[in-house]
């Protein structure tokens, strides 16, 4: 049984959303994820000032098995990147709701609407049963 | 179990060589004396110093631990490693073959120009296109040069189209392909039966659609059956059809990629003509056209003047330029030419079906064990999935893993990546009954053993050179140079 934590939200692409602060939404991918993608690799983030929209692919992450384009489910500015996970990309895989955090995104609209759009713990939880 | 080898290089003793050459009969000259100083060398290369014994052993102690097609069973899915005939090396070194260079006039080459041209016209006909180019060194490189054919044709009547879809369970190297020719790669869902989903492929399309790459039969060993719908629906929107011939060994002289609507096609020499494979290349990958694009193809193409004399024609203005030094990797086409006269129409036909004959009797022994996830009838190939076996803690690279063991090369495993676990198997034609029997037996035990004895699987290999490689740490932090 995969880890889907309570105080996030979720894309069908298996990434999660977790406001931080003010308009900021922080980005990652999930334990079901990282477990389908097996030992990762390689990490390619976007750069930090890039404006993106739900559904671009904003990067790629390299497991043993395979690449897998990252999906930001969300709509803003890209304000900042986890640059730890290019020298360590296993915290993806042995902590990917924390250390293994991936971009914040800056919204422009409203944080309630963006997080509006995804779904529900107990809604992904029926993606991935 | 063999024991660590060293390194040529850890196996030097001073003064050691492997020669002997008569003694100089013409003054020496001080290489300082006659070339600049900067151009030469400030110390020695590190040449292993070794005797000729020493080379010999070393060199074939490696060959044993080399798995090939002529050492055993390789059922590795989309790659079609079936046997090579020796008959193919045998005329591959015909002097008149050999022994000839490219720059040659061309009426002191005829022979070989007469092959070349009499195999661009038995790919068109085996594959219902109009022309075919010989030159592409591989099969990425064929689905590059076809792409680069589409793109001419599209900007030669002034359409900039700039995306490529693809199913998703196509090939790694379509996309790849497709972003190297500069396009923009579109991925659709396949459908609940693991077809090309109609509904998604009209939502995709468009006026900026280039072209659809397909396999047909597709990765998962299916036939897409609506083909022909899938082909209108690329024209109507003004794109092409793309046929990647990586699974053509399905289907010869049973159906041709022309008859369904494909528009260019490349062929895999090393798969479906039984040329030399993998690290035994080199490979070849022909693209076939439908006549609309011919005017494009790479020049030279081998012609044939009404009086039968065969010529390079480099007279193609709208030509996308040479895509391989001279013209491909003519000892592979050699090879291939020699398979298809080999077997004839009616044994190339025969060849597909005893691959699809095969592939349909190791599924049908294999589903009680493993998951199906797409039954019915598959062609030259077929996924399984190990999903079951994740109860016990055993994964499908445990599987592979395990099958080393038992003297196997494993299946392809985690592809087509639509499907959990996936492992996928292409026995192919030059099989027995009995290899293929062993193979299943094989398989049925590990399954067994992962329920009952879980740990047993989990550590395997116990019989190879090396255990379980550390792929993370290699990928992650690789070592690209020894420091000998």
């Amino acid at each position: 049984m995969s880890d889907i934590r309570d105080n996030r939200f979720y894309s069908e692409e298996h990434e999660w959303a977790l406001p931080t602060e003010g308009q900021i939404i922080r980005i990652g991918i999930t334990d079901y994820a990282q477990c389908q993608l097996g030992d990762i690799v390689f990490v390619e983030l976007p750069e930090v000032g890039s404006s993106v929209t739900a559904g671009d692919s904003v990067g790629s992450i390299e497991s043993v098995k395979t690449v897998s384009e990252l999906y930001t489910p969300v709509s803003g500015t890209v304000v900042r990147v986890n640059d730890k996970l290019i020298d360590a990309p296993e915290a993806v895989n042995s902590d990917p709701y924390e250390d293994g955090w991936m971009l914040e995104v800056e919204v422009d609209g409203s944080v309630e609407e963006e997080i509006g759009k995804l779904l529900t713990p107990d809604r992904y939880r029926t993606v991935t049963d | 179990m063999k024991p660590e080898k060293a390194l040529i290089f850890e196996l030097t003793q001073p003064g050691r060589v492997a020669y002997s050459v008569p003694d100089c009969d013409v003054p020496e000259v001080d290489p300082a004396s006659v070339i600049p100083h900067g151009m030469l060398r400030a110390k020695p290369a590190e040449l292993p110093e070794v005797y000729e014994v020493d080379v010999i052993r070393h060199y074939t102690e490696l060959s044993r631990r080399n798995f090939g097609i002529d050492n055993g069973f390789y059922p590795l899915g989309s790659c079609t490693m079936k046997y090579n005939p020796k008959i193919n090396e045998d005329v591959a070194r015909f002097p008149g073959f050999a022994k000839i260079h490219p720059y040659q006039p061309e009426e002191s080459i005829q022979g070989a120009l007469e092959l070349l041209f009499t195999l661009q016209n038995d790919l068109a006909a085996l594959t219902g296109m109009d022309q075919v180019t010989l030159q592409p060194a591989a099969g990425a490189h064929g689905e590059w040069t076809g792409l680069m054919l589409i793109r001419a044709y599209h900007e030669s009547r002034g359409e900039k189209r700039t995306k490529v879809i693809v199913p998703d369970s196509s090939h790694g190297t379509n996309p790849a392909s497709a972003t190297v020719a500069g396009f923009e790669t579109i991925t659709i869902p396949s459908n609940d039966l693991g077809l090309v989903d109609l509904e998604e492929l009209r939502a995709a399309v468009g006026s900026d659609t280039a072209a659809l790459m397909l396999t047909n039969p597709n990765t998962l060993g299916l036939f897409e059956r609506q083909i022909e719908d899938v082909a209108k629906i690329i024209h109507d929107a003004g794109g092409l059809l793309y046929y990647d011939g990586a699974n053509s060994n399905a289907i010869m002289g049973i159906t041709r990629p022309g008859d369904m609507g494909f528009d260019v096609v490349h062929l895999n020499l090393h798969k479906t003509m039984s040329t030399p494979h993998g690290g035994g290349g080199p490979g070849a990958g022909p693209v076939g056209v439908k006549s609309r694009l011919v005017p494009f193809l790479p020049k030279p193409v081998v012609g044939r003047t009404d009086d039968g004399v065969y010529y390079w024609d480099t007279d193609r203005p709208q030509s996308i330029g040479r895509v391989k030094a001279y013209y491909g990797n003519f000892g592979i086409l050699v090879r291939a030419y020699t398979y298809i006269r080999t077997y004839g129409p009616e044994g190339l036909r025969r060849v597909s079906e005893n691959a699809v004959l095969n592939a349909n009797y190791m599924m049908h022994r294999l589903a009680p064990y493993f998951e199906v996830p797409y039954p019915g009838v598959c062609k030259h190939e077929f996924v399984l999935s190990g999903k079951r076996l994740k109860a016990f803690g055993v994964r499908t690279l445990d599987v592979a893993k395990r099958l080393l063991d038992f003297g196997y090369h494993p299946p392809t495993v985690y592809f087509p990546l639509n499907v959990e676990e996936c492992i996928m198997i292409e026995p192919t034609e030059t099989e027995s009954k009995e290899t293929l029997d062993a193979f299943i037996d094989t398989m049925i035990q590990i399954a067994q053993e992962a329920e009952t004895d879980p740990q047993l699987v989990i550590n395997a290999p116990y019989t190879t050179v090396v255990k379980r490689l550390d792929e993370a740490t290699a990928a992650r932090k690789p070592v690209l140079n020894c420091s000998c």
